[in-house]
C-alpha cells in the first residue's frame, strides 16, 4: 500500500474541508472494507484518507417525522439487528441478510455499501473502471460471466455491486449528500449513474461531498421483500437480486416498484415488470409475467445469458414473497 | 528382542480412540506461530517484482533508483537479462527482489524498478485441444485388450463429455521464510514447508552451502497439500537478499501469488465411449483426454479409475500453456481420473436404467485386490445416506423446481509409510522426549506420535514431549502422498518397543525377573501373570542410570507395522434449484479404510476436511484464465471462490476398523477422502436433474446450460 495521510475529523464541515477537490485527493472512508483492499491492490491511491466515523451525526438509526432516517457510518450489522427496519422494510434486511461475511457486516457502513466500487476483475486488476486495454474492452472479449445483461451498451458492462440499494429504491429511500454548498436530497434510484468514462464515478457524488443519511419514507403499508440469487452462502455478491415493493388493494396489486441488483452498471428499475404486476393480483402467474418483463430488453454478452435467467427468477420469486410475507 | 507389531485390539488403551490433538488448544489460541508469525531481530521484509505478461523476455532492469532509496537495504535481479532466467513463462515470475526496512517501503522499491519486457506469444487456455495449435502435444494411442471387440460386444454404448479445469492450492499461508545467516556459511531458515528434513538441501545447493549448514525451522503449518516440498526461488532470493543485507528476511507470498505461482493442479478433460451389457457388464473403454499443467503440460490422469474394463482405447493430448506451475495437488491425477471414470459409468448406468450401485457391484471384481472392501464399503455407505429409499431414476420427478439427487464414487490410494527416524530418550526421572525431523501438516502428526509413545510405554501422554519441525532432529520424509503417518508411527512404536527392551533389562534384577518377563502396564512395569511384582515408571527408570537412554527408531524396518493400499466409498445427497441453476449439498457420506487407525478423531478430521475441500473444487474453485491478457482473473479470496460453513451440508465419516482392517497396519489418509467428492457431487446433481452437468465446478451456468441443452424440465420459469 501507498502512503497516506490519515485525517479524521469531528464534523461534517471538517471532512467536507478536508475532502478537496478531487477523488485524487483524497478519498472517504467508512468501514473500509472495500476501500483498503482496492488501495492494497493499487487501483486508488489517495494522497489522503477521510474518516468520518467520528462524526457522531452520521450514525445510528432514527425515527424521522415520517420514516426512518439512517446515519451513513451505521454498520450493517446495526441496520440488520434495528427492529424498526425488521418490521417496516423486511426488504432491506433481507438483502442486508446478504451481505457477507460477518466480518463485512460488522465493520461496513450502510454508506459505504452504496458507494463501493464495481467488483469487476478487470477493475480490480487494474484496468481501469471500464476494464480496458488499449481502448477495447476486456469484458467483451473475455470473461462476462459476472457482467451486466442490462444498460449494458458501453462503455460500462460492470454490474453495480451493492446489496442494499435496490431495495432502497423499491422503497422510494432518498440518500442525504452532503458537501462545501450544503446538503441536498437524491432519490436513491437517481443517485446512481453510468459513468461514460473510467475517471467517473458510478453515484452522484463530485468530489469533496459525502453521503450522510439514507431517509426512508413511511411504507404506506407496501410489502417489500428481497430475493437474492447467491451461488453459495459464504462471502460472495449475489449473481442476481431482485427487490420488490408492493401496494395490494382487495388483492390486488395498485402499485409495485421493482428493482433488480447485480445485473447493470445501476441498480436496474424494472418498470415493465411494475406495469406487469399493476392491477393484477400476485400468484406465480403474474409473478413469472413480471420476471419475463423484467428481462425482455436484457441483452447478454457472450458469457453471461443464465444471468438472464436468473434475474427473471429474482423478480418473481420476490413478487411472491413480498406478497406472501412482506406485511408487517 | 522386541516382537515388532502393534498391540491386539484388548490391548490398546489410546491407539484407535478419539483423542483431540494435543496442539489444538495452542492453534485456536493463536498460541502456535507459523512460520508467516515468525519475527526475527532486525528483520527485513521482501518482496519481489513480478511478470505482468504471461510470456515475455527482460531485456533490460535498472534498480538503480530503487537501490538509492532510503529504507531499502538489498535488490537481487532474479530474471537475468542475457542469461535463461530472463525468459518468463507465466504473469506472476519473479523478476526482481528487494529487501526493505517495512513493507510499503518494499513496495515503493519495486515501483522504483524500471525494467523493459519483450512481450512473447502467450497460450493460457486449455479448453479444446483441437484450438492448441503446436501447444498441443498429442500421445500415441495406448490399446489394453481389444477395443473393437470390446464395442462390438455391447449391448449400449455411452458416450459423454467429463472434465475439471486447473485448480490451485489456495494455501492460507502462503509459501515463503525468514532467511537469516547465522555465520558466512550457516543459514537459519524459518520456511513453510511439507519437508523439514529435506528442503535444507534444496536451499543450500544454490547458495552454494553445505546442507548440514542449513537449519531448517517449522512448529506449525498453514497448508501445503503438496505445493510446499520444496524450496522456492522466492526462498532463495531471501537468503541472498539476507547475506547482501545482513539482516534476516521475510518474504512470504501475496495472495495474488500466491494463487498465480505457487502451485496449480492440472486440470483434465475426456470425450468418452462406455460399452456394456444390458446386464450391467462393462466391455470397452475408449477415451481421448486432454490436460494442462502449465509450462509442463498435463499427463493423463489413470483412465480408467479402478475399473480395469477389459478392452481399452485410449490417447491423451498435452496442452502446453502460460498459467503458472503445476504442482502436486493431494493425490495428483486421482480426482481427475475419478471424476471422469466414475461420471461415465453413472451415465453408463443411467442410460440402462440401471441402479449405479448395481452397475458397481456388477463390475466389482474389475476393482482388483479391494473388491470385497469396496463391496463392503458401498453397503455401509448406502446405509448411512438411504440410499435404497432415496435413489431414484435419473431426473428427479417432484413438483416444484427443487430436485434432489444421489450419487456415489470409490477410489483408491497407496498410503506406505516414507522413510523416516527418530530418537526416543527415557530420563532417569521417567521423562520421556520423542524427536523426529517431520512436520505436522495439519493432520495430527504430534499428537499421533504422542499416542504411539504413551501406548507402548504405557504412560500418560502428557508425560510424553514431543519435538518435530526442525532439522536437527533425525531425519523424517516428506508428508506427501499419504506416507507421513505410517512412516512416524512405525518408526516411533519400534523406538518405544527397543526402549522398553533396553530399560526391562535394566530393570530385571530389581524384580528378580528376566527382562522378557516383564510388561508394562497402565504406568508400572511388573511381571507378566505376576504383577503384584512391579515397579512405578518412575522407580523402574531409575534403574537407567546417570546417562539417560536414547534409542533410534527407524522405518522402514522389522515387522509390518506399515502397509499400502486403501479403498474407499462417498455418497453424496444435493438439492439443485433447476430454475437457477444453483447446487446446494444436503449431506456426504465418507466411508474409508486406511489399516489400523491411530486416532480416530484426527483420522475423521482429515475425511471432513477431504470432503469440504471436495466441496470446494466440485462447486466453486477454478483458476479463471483471460486469453488476451494472459493474466488470472481471480487471484484472490473473493472472486476464487472457497465454501463456507452453510455451504458445506451435512458430513458422515465412517471409518473402516477392526479385524480385517488393523491388522494390515498403519496406512496414509492425507490423499484418498478427496479424490471422489468431485464425481459424487457431478453424480448426484445428474441424478437429480435428469442430465450431466459435463465440467466441473458445477456452478449455476453450467447447470442452466445442461438443462437447456437437455431441453427438459428447465425452466424459462
Amino acid at each position: 500500500m501507498r502512503k497516506f495521510e490519515y485525517a479524521s475529523p469531528t464534523t461534517k464541515q471538517q471532512a467536507v474541508a478536508l475532502l478537496g477537490s478531487s477523488f485524487a485527493e483524497a478519498e472517504v472512508l467508512a468501514g473500509g472494507t472495500d476501500l483498503l483492499s482496492l488501495m492494497k491492490d493499487d487501483v486508488v491511491h489517495p494522497k489522503r484518507l477521510v474518516n468520518i466515523k467520528d462524526i457522531p451525526e452520521l450514525r445510528g438509526i432514527k425515527r424521522s417525522k415520517p420514516g426512518l432516517t439512517i446515519g451513513a457510518t451505521t454498520t450493517i450489522q446495526e441496520l440488520l439487528d434495528n427492529v424498526e427496519v425488521r418490521r417496516q422494510y423486511p426488504a432491506i434486511a433481507e438483502a442486508a441478510e446478504g451481505i457477507s461475511s460477518q466480518q463485512i457486516r460488522a465493520m461496513g457502513t450502510v454508506g459505504g455499501e452504496l458507494c463501493q466500487r464495481p467488483r469487476c476483475w478487470y477493475y480490480r486488476a487494474g484496468y481501469g473502471l471500464l476494464g480496458t486495454d488499449h481502448g477495447e474492452s476486456l469484458v467483451l472479449q473475455g470473461e462476462n460471466r459476472y457482467h451486466a445483461i442490462l444498460g449494458n451498451g458501453g462503455p460500462a458492462y460492470f454490474v453495480n455491486p451493492s446489496s442494499l440499494a435496490p431495495a432502497l429504491i423499491a422503497h422510494s429511500a432518498k440518500i442525504v449528500v452532503y458537501g462545501a454548498k450544503g446538503e441536498r436530497q437524491v432519490d436513491a434510484e437517481k443517485f446512481f449513474v453510468t459513468p461514460q468514462s473510467s475517471d467517473q464515478r458510478e453515484y452522484d457524488l463530485k468530489p469533496g461531498e459525502i453521503v450522510t443519511a439514507i431517509v426512508l419514507p413511511p411504507t404506506g403499508g407496501a410489502k417489500g421483500a428481497t430475493y437474492e440469487v447467491r451461488q453459495k452462502e459464504a462471502l460472495d455478491w449475489p449473481l442476481a437480486a431482485a427487490a420488490v415493493s408492493l401496494n395490494i388493494t382487495g388483492g390486488k396489486v395498485t402499485s409495485a416498484r421493482v428493482v433488480l441488483g447485480h445485473v447493470a452498471p445501476i441498480p436496474w428499475r424494472a418498470s415493465e415488470a411494475e406495469q406487469a404486476l399493476a392491477g393484477k393480483p400476485v400468484s406465480e402467474e403474474t409473478a413469472k409475467a413480471a420476471g419475463d418483463a423484467a428481462v425482455a430488453g436484457a441483452k447478454s454478452l457472450s458469457h453471461n445469458a443464465y444471468k438472464i435467467q436468473l434475474a427473471r427468477v429474482a423478480v418473481k420469486r420476490a413478487a411472491l414473497k413480498a406478497a406472501q410475507g412482506g406485511a408487517r | 528382542m522386541a516382537e515388532y507389531k502393534w498391540p491386539d485390539a484388548d490391548k490398546r488403551t489410546l491407539i484407535g480412540k478419539r483423542i483431540s490433538r494435543i496442539d489444538g488448544p495452542d492453534k485456536v489460541s493463536g498460541r502456535a506461530k507459523y512460520s508467516f508469525d515468525i519475527n526475527r531481530p532486525n528483520m527485513l521484509f521482501g518482496k519481489i517484482l513480478r511478470s505482468p505478461f504471461a510470456h515475455a523476455r527482460v531485456k533490460s532492469i535498472d534498480t538503480s533508483e530503487a537501490e538509492r532509496m532510503s529504507g531499502v537495504k538489498a535488490v537481487q535481479v532474479m530474471a537475468e537479462p542475457g542469461k535463461p532466467s530472463a525468459e518468463l513463462f507465466w504473469v506472476g515470475a519473479s523478476v526482481v527482489a528487494v529487501a526493505a526496512v517495512d513493507e510499503p517501503t518494499a513496495e515503493d522499491a519495486l515501483r522504483a524498478i524500471k525494467v523493459e519486457f519483450e512481450v512473447l506469444p502467450h497460450y493460457v487456455v486449455d479448453n479444446d485441444p483441437k484450438n492448441a495449435g503446436d501447444n498441443g502435444k498429442p500421445a500415441n494411442e495406448n490399446k489394453v485388450g481389444d477395443p473393437d471387440q470390446g464395442f462390438s460386444s455391447a449391448e449400449a454404448t455411452v458416450e459423454g463429455v467429463y472434465g475439471l479445469p486447473v485448480i490451485t492450492h489456495c494455501c492460507l499461508e502462503p509459501h515463503g521464510s525468514i532467511m537469516e545467516w547465522s555465520d558466512d556459511k550457516s543459514v537459519l531458515a524459518h520456511i513453510s514447508t511439507q519437508n523439514v528434513s529435506g528442503v535444507g538441501a534444496q536451499i543450500a545447493r544454490p547458495l552454494e552451502i553445505a546442507a548440514t549448514n542449513v537449519h531448517v525451522v517449522q512448529a506449525h503449518i498453514g497448508g501445503g497439500f503438496g505445493s510446499k516440498f520444496g524450496s522456492d526461488e522466492w526462498d532463495i532470493a531471501a537468503a541472498r537478499l539476507s547475506k547482501k543485507a545482513g539482516a534476516p528476511v521475510k518474504m512470504f507470498n501475496e495472495r495474488d501469488a500466491e494463487l498465480e505461482v505457487a502451485g496449480a493442479r492440472p486440470s483434465a478433460y475426456a470425450h468418452v465411449k462406455v460399452g456394456l451389457k444390458k446386464d450391467g457388464t462393462l466391455t470397452a473403454w475408449e477415451s481421448q483426454s486432454w490436460a494442462t499443467g502449465g509450462l509442463g503440460g498435463g499427463s493423463s490422469p489413470p483412465l480408467p479409475y479402478i475399473f480395469n474394463i477389459p478392452n481399452q482405447r485410449k490417447q491423451h493430448t498435452m496442452i502446453v500453456n502460460h498459467i503458472g506451475s503445476q504442482r502436486a495437488w493431494r493425490a495428483p491425477s486421482h480426482p481427475q481420473g475419478c471424476l471422469i471414470t466414475m461420471s461415465a459409468l453413472e451415465d453408463a448406468a443411467a442410460a440402462i436404467g440401471m441402479d449405479p450401485v448395481d452397475l458397481f457391484m456388477k463390475n466389482i471384481e474389475m476393482t482388483g485386490q479391494r473388491a470385497q472392501i469396496y463391496a463392503d464399503e458401498l453397503k455401509v455407505a448406502g446405509e448411512l445416506i438411504g440410499w435404497k429409499s432415496k435413489w431414484h431414476q435419473r431426473g428427479d420427478k417432484t413438483a416444484g423446481p427443487i430436485k434432489r439427487g444421489l450419487g456415489l464414487s470409490i477410489h483408491t490410494w497407496g498410503g506406505l509409510g516414507h522413510p523416516s527416524d527418530c530418537d526416543l530418550t527415557i530420563q532417569p526421572d521417567g521423562s520421556v522426549e520423542l524427536k523426529m525431523g517431520t512436520q505436522d501438516l495439519g493432520t495430527g502428526t504430534r499428537t499421533a506420535l504422542n499416542i504411539i509413545v504413551a501406548e507402548t510405554l504405557g504412560v500418560p501422554m502428557d508425560s510424553v514431549k514431543i519435538l518435530i519441525g526442525d532439522s536437527h532432529y533425525p531425519a523424517s520424509g516428506a508428508s506427501g502422498g499419504s506416507t507421513t503417518i505410517g512412516g512416524i508411527s512405525a518408526s516411533a512404536r519400534r523406538a518405544s518397543l527397543d526402549a522398553l527392551d533396553q530399560l526391562y533389562a535394566k530393570v530385571a534384577p530389581a524384580l528378580d525377573a528376566k527382562p522378557e518377563d516383564l510388561e508394562v502396564v497402565a504406568g508400572k512395569v511388573q511381571v507378566k501373570n505376576n504383577p503384584a511384582k512391579s515397579l512405578t515408571w518412575k522407580q523402574a527408570c531409575t534403574k537407567i542410570g546417570g546417562t539417560p537412554l536414547t534409542i533410534r527408531g527407524k522405518n522402514p524396518g522389522p515387522g509390518t507395522l506399515t502397509n499400502q493400499g486403501v479403498g474407499g466409498v462417498q455418497m453424496a445427497d444435493v438439492s439443485v434449484d433447476i430454475e437457477t441453476g444453483v447446487v446446494r449439498v444436503n449431506k456426504m457420506v465418507a466411508v474409508q479404510d486406511c489399516g489400523l487407525v491411530i486416532d480416530l478423531k484426527t483420522a475423521e478430521s482429515q475425511c471432513y476436511g477431504a470432503l469440504i475441500m471436495g466441496v470446494c473444487y466440485a462447486l466453486y474453485e477454478e483458476k479463471i484464465m483471460d486469453a488476451r491478457t494472459g493474466r488470472m482473473l481471480n487471484p484472490n479470496m473473493e472472486f476464487y471462490k472457497l465454501a463456507g460453513i452453510g455451504d458445506i451440508g451435512e458430513l458422515v465419516v465412517h471409518m473402516m476398523t477392526g479385524k480385517g482392517y488393523d491388522e494390515r497396519g498403519v496406512i496414509g489418509l492425507g490423499e484418498p477422502p478427496v479424490v471422489s467428492p468431485g464425481a459424487v457431487l457431478s453424480n448426484a446433481v445428474a441424478n437429480a436433474i435428469g442430465v450431466r452437468v459435463p465440467h466441473l465446478p458445477l456452478t449455476p451456468d453450467r447447470v442452466l446450460q445442461a438443462l437447456e441443452k437437455k431441453g427438459g424440465p428447465n425452466a424459462k420459469v
